[in-house]
């Protein structure tokens, strides 16, 4: 199968980036040391190529009720243009069919922010509802334009030396939300736990962005930094630590899904009628070795499974998502099954870090 | 970098070196430790262990995953680098001068199995299609 390349695919390989399979896409895992590439987020700025995102334009009168209730969580609590809203898409079932992000622009049009690999059945899905509650919808996936992720302490500053004109237009943006600049959209979003922006903009114009953001110090940084910065920021990954299977409850996504306004919406029977019996926490490893994915939790109240497991190089310790029995509490120590071996973990409330700094407690 | 010429090699990517007095030394080479990334723990076999050929016997994880570092050859595992606990980033930064364990060979005839460095470098390039 031939992989699918995002605009900045020469660019990345210019750079000297190792490329690798990502779901279809073919993507820089790295330019040189990953961990490197994590602190230089953490303390200054880089640039992440996330063009293999997908962005869903939603136009028409009636967008708003749609997506009350399409979204597990509440689309009225956004009310101010350029405001961004966190949610899962459920099935019927209450398992997660994606999460994204849902940007208020107008009465007439919401910009939605979904996965690469579940973009597609996204959007059939929200076709196949639209059809039944508001044909009258418009539904077009963006995949002309691309995105870059500047994430860092100094992420907002880059941008704004890299787009003349973006400063006035965006310094007053309170985190998670956007302004449209011409046919560019730049959001105070991120998937990091750092400040900065994620911009789309069309495709024939991301590789000159990218060469700019570059010119004044953004330092690429590939998807394997990407996901240990994710992990520290005690982030859900779509896939991994949630999916079709998994009810939001049990997956620390509980905070996203309105369950106390009247709203009905895709998933919310199946999510009163099944109260969660599991929950996702942060674990801490005490012995030395990396906690993975799929790894055995052993519990006082019964067996558990780490759902994202790295080295945290903030915290220069293994720190991991867990799924585990609903009386597991922080602070308890659990065995993970690694190899051969029953190593002592520390159940930690997450997130592990943000803003450049450990803000777990051992 | 090129994989020293009076190392031997394995298709696992373990790097053998003689020393003087018989016993070899292994390590995982520039290839394997490019493939793997950042490394961040080092797990050697205890001293006293008695190997076969081709036995698991230690672990490199990176960030990305976990490698299984086998046995090039059976034999007593005699030493093993404790400096690599406090340090992996060492088999990043000089694969071939951080070494993970070292063996007395059953029989210094089975190291003529090994392969040389133009062959390793074929084997190593076939697998990176």
């Amino acid at each position: 199968m031939t992989l699918r390349q995002t605009p900045l695919n020469a660019a990345h390989r210019a750079m000297g980036a190792k490329m690798v399979d990502f779901g279809g896409w073919d993507m820089p895992v790295n330019y040189g040391s990953q961990i490197d590439e994590h602190h230089q987020v953490r303390r200054d700025c880089g640039m992440f190529d996330v063009s293999h995102m997908r962005g869903v334009d939603m136009r028409g009168e009636g967008v708003r009720a749609f997506l009350r209730h399409l979204l597990a969580n509440n689309v009225d609590k956004l009310t101010l243009p350029g405001k961004a809203l966190y949610s899962c898409m459920l099935l019927p079932s209450g398992g997660v069919l994606d999460d994204l992000i849902a940007y208020f622009m107008n009465e007439q049009w919401f910009r939605i922010v979904v996965n690469a690999g579940t973009a597609d059945k996204d959007i059939a899905w929200m076709r196949e509802q639209a059809a039944k509650l508001a044909p009258q919808l418009e539904i077009i996936s963006r995949d002309d334009l691309a995105m870059i992720a500047v994430q860092g302490p100094n992420a907002r500053t880059k941008v704004w030396e890299a787009l003349p004109g973006s400063k006035a237009l965006t310094e007053q943006l309170v985190p998670f939300s956007a302004a449209v600049m011409g046919e560019m959209f730049i959001a105070r979003t991120g998937y990091t736990g750092e400040d900065g922006f994620e911009v789309m903009i069309p495709a024939q114009a991301a590789p000159f962005l990218w060469d700019t953001l570059a010119q004044k110090g953004a330092k690429p940084i590939g998807l394997g930094a990407r996901d240990t910065l994710r992990l520290e920021a005690g982030m859900n990954l779509y896939g991994q630590d949630m999916d079709e299977t998994i009810s939001p409850l049990e997956a620390g996504l509980a905070w996203t899904v309105d369950l106390k306004s009247e709203r009905d919406f895709i998933g919310k029977a199946a999510l009163l009628a099944s109260p969660p019996a599991r929950k996702l926490v942060g674990m801490v490893l005490l012995d030395r070795g990396v906690l993975r994915g799929h790894q055995k939790v052993n519990t006082a109240h019964g067996e558990g499974e780490i759902t994202s497991g790295t080295f945290s190089p903030t915290l220069e310790k293994s720190i991991a998502l867990a799924r585990v029995p609903k009386n597991v509490q922080i602070g308890d120590t659990v065995q993970v099954a690694i190899r051969d071996k029953m190593l002592a973990a520390k159940v930690v409330k997450y997130p592990f870090a943000r803003n450049g700094k450990a803000v777990v407690s051992l | 970098m090129s994989n020293p010429s009076n190392l031997k090699y394995t298709a696992s990517h373990e790097w053998v070196k003689t020393e003087a007095d018989g016993t070899i030394t292994i390590g995982i080479t520039q290839h394997a430790q490019e493939l793997l990334g950042d490394m961040v723990f080092v797990e050697s076999p205890a001293v006293g262990r008695k190997l076969k050929a081709g036995e698991e016997c230690a672990v490199v994880e990176s960030v990305k995953a976990a490698a299984d570092v086998y046995a090039p050859v059976g034999g007593e595992v005699v030493a093993a680098n404790g400096e690599l606990d406090g340090a992996p980033e060492k088999i990043n930064a000089d694969p071939y001068g951080a070494w993970i364990f070292r063996l007395k060979p059953d029989n210094a005839a089975d190291l003529n199995g090994l392969m040389d460095a133009a062959a390793y470098e074929a084997h190593a390039a076939s697998e990176a299609h």
